[in-house]
């Protein structure tokens, strides 16, 4: 239980493995760009690399991809290692954050244009057919004489991702592709390109900074902070169960309380919080006592009610979310946290307003004790 | 300072308006307007050593002009490749070939070309079987083209460069994605983007081939091109023929920036 939580995520389940990444570090002069990643793509799987610029995360798709050599370690594609095989022989395909569109060439040209470098050579017929079914997948019929600077940003976006799809790559890269496109659109993309990932069957790998972005579309999400893999996982499993606070912050929002280990029996830490208060909570990792943590609870995790068992707070500030309003409570000893309460619980109980005293409570399980980092 | 900036445009424009207003002259002096009459142009057109002079200017012109295209850009897109103090010390190396006057490139260049001429002749001869005469190594048409294409690659490189700075990287990187290899990717997405730039360079070292006099005069041999015509004949007194001249070549010369710049400007608006 204790390691389950970040050892059980680096290989995919249930799935012939189609791309591998075995010990592979990336240094660029002095700086390290990623080091000692170690990663099993599975057949089909809609994998993310999740963290903030800088993280590591386009390095590593980009040594899929084959724009830059591993310094250490192995890139395996079909079981087979790649490190020097270059970009133009390995059977993956790539789009690019700024699509990278050839802006001299019309829609139709540019879907075709993987197809028209294939040896022995495929007839005009045979790629202007696979380039109508691209074109019919991403919803773009009609536009296939079109320039590119004649497209909106959504229409560039779904050129890109046709003129990848039509060569039916054993493995789709994604760099940020939703990164330039607005909220609404970016919403809608989402939903197509998981549709189309199930649809064809494709093995998607995306990297992203938004963690919304992650938890929705990916089977798994590969974590990454100063070029190290932090956590492999199920969006649910690194949501319930977070390696460290890194991981319980970058993934949703919560509460941390900082603290020392006092006691820890089984399951159950007990943990003398900063400020004097005493918590118990379920660790995700060994823990000895002495042991400097944190504890996180999810703001959805605590209950809100006028007169009940919990912890005094005073409400400081609400807002009002629509299926869900958010607290931010201060409590004497633990000091400021946030709150989401379902609506059901203010229709119950009424609403809370700024000044009013509440009691707040959270189950034992909900308390996760946490490295710090 | 308005009215500065005014004299100082006059002082450099009016010689040139006046050769152009000159060479419509009806008389047969250069320095007495006498009516209009376009006559000189057709003296100039039917003049043999003109016709032969500007025959000589146009080769070395359009030949010297396609290899400094052709190696520039060839040079252009590999130091794209460079990095480093490497690059810096091409890139000063470039700018300075720009910046040297003419007359220095042509004592170098005639300089250089004797000493080579004079040192591969002997062997040449040496070689040669006995009974047939060895060929000899003399400045002429191709000591011309070679000069100006020396010195005009630098201006193609410098023009190429900027372009390939402004394109995108991920284009090549998404070509050679797309499984498109170095050379396909050149071919299709490269070239065709850097184009313009390209014969943009071409009709600039055109015109400045066309336009040439101190270069050509060292390095020419007996060769006679367009300005070495006009300068040897205005030794013997300026006529209205040689305005006519020089209107024309002004003429094709401004036509042809134009149209550089015209490409350039396109070239450069990249459709986003």
């Amino acid at each position: 239980m204790n390691s389950a939580g970040y050892g059980s995520g680096a290989a995919p389940k249930n799935s012939m493995i189609i791309a591998e990444l075995r010990g592979v570090s990336k240094r660029f002069g002095e700086v390290c760009a990623a080091s000692d990643l170690n990663l099993s793509i599975g057949e089909g799987e809609f994998l993310s690399f999740l963290g903030p610029s800088g993280c590591g995360k386009t390095t590593a798709l980009r040594m899929l991809a084959g724009f830059e050599t591993p310094t250490e370690g192995d890139v395996l594609l079909d079981g087979e290692v790649v490190n020097n095989l270059d970009a133009h022989v390995r059977p993956v395909n790539m789009v690019f954050q700024h699509y990278a569109l050839f802006p001299h060439m019309t829609v139709a040209q540019n879907i075709g244009y993987g197809l028209r470098q294939i040896r022995p050579r495929i007839p005009k017929a045979a790629i202007a057919e696979k380039v109508g079914k691209a074109l019919a997948t991403v919803r773009l019929v009609g536009l296939e004489d079109r320039r590119i600077w004649e497209l909106s940003g959504g229409q560039q976006q779904r050129v890109a991702l046709a003129r990848a799809i039509v060569n039916e790559p054993k493995l789709l890269l994604l760099d940020e592709p939703m990164a330039a496109l607005d909220r609404k659109l970016r919403k809608e993309m989402q939903i197509e390109l998981q549709n189309l990932q199930r649809q064809l069957g494709i093995t998607f790998v995306l990297v992203t900074h938004d963690q919304e972005e992650a938890l929705s579309m990916s089977d798994r999400i590969c974590i990454m902070r100063d070029g190290k893999i932090i956590q492999i996982g199920s969006p649910q499993e690194l949501y319930d169960r977070p390696r460290n606070r890194y991981v319980a912050g970058f993934v949703g929002t919560s509460n941390f309380f900082d603290g020392k280990v006092t006691g820890a029996s089984q399951d159950l830490t007990s943990v003398l919080l900063q400020n004097g208060a005493e918590v118990t909570g379920r660790a995700m990792a060994e823990v000895s006592v002495g042991q400097e943590i944190c504890i996180s609870v999810r703001p959805e995790q605590i209950r809100l009610c006028r007169d009940g068992e919990g912890e005094s707070v005073v409400v400081l500030n609400r807002i009002f979310l629509g299926e869900h309003t958010e607290y931010l409570v201060m409590h004497e000893t633990l000091g400021e946290f946030l709150v989401l309460s379902p609506r059901q619980s203010e229709l119950n109980d009424g609403p809370f307003n700024t000044g009013d005293a509440l009691s707040a409570a959270w189950d034992v399980s909900a308390a996760l004790v946490l490295d710090r980092n | 300072m308005k009215l500065y900036a005014v004299f100082v445009y006059l002082f450099l424009y009016i010689p040139v308006g006046v050769i152009a207003l000159f060479s419509f002259n009806a008389g047969r002096h250069a320095s007495q307007l006498q009516g209009f009459s376009p006559k000189w142009y057709g003296k100039a057109l039917s003049n043999p050593f003109v016709m032969d002079a500007l025959e000589t200017s146009l080769i070395v012109a359009f030949v010297s002009a396609f290899l400094a295209s052709l190696f520039g850009t060839m040079a252009a897109v590999a130091l794209q490749g460079i990095k480093g103090p490497l690059r810096k010390t091409f890139d000063l190396l470039i700018y300075v070939a720009v910046m040297i006057p003419g007359i220095v490139i042509g004592i170098a260049t005639l300089i250089g070309l004797v000493t080579v001429f004079d040192l591969l002749n002997p062997l040449l001869a040496a070689l040669w079987p006995d009974g047939a005469t060895p060929p000899s190594l003399h400045m002429g048409m191709g000591s011309l083209i070679a000069a100006h294409a020396m010195f005009l690659m630098a201006l193609v490189i410098i023009i190429v460069r900027a372009r390939l700075a402004g394109m995108d990287r991920s284009l090549t990187e998404a070509s050679s994605d797309l499984y498109a290899t170095p050379f396909g990717t050149f071919r299709q997405v490269t070239l065709p983007l850097i184009f313009p730039a390209v014969l943009a360079g071409f009709l600039l070292c055109f015109t400045f081939s066309f336009d040439d006099f101190i270069i050509a005069f060292f390095v020419a041999g007996s060769e006679t091109t367009l300005p070495i015509y006009v300068f040897s004949s205005i030794r013997r007194g300026v006529t209205p023929e040689i305005n006519a001249i020089g209107t024309m070549v002004l003429a094709v010369s401004l036509v042809t920036l134009a149209m550089a710049q015209i490409l350039l400007r396109r070239g450069g608006r990249t459709p986003k």
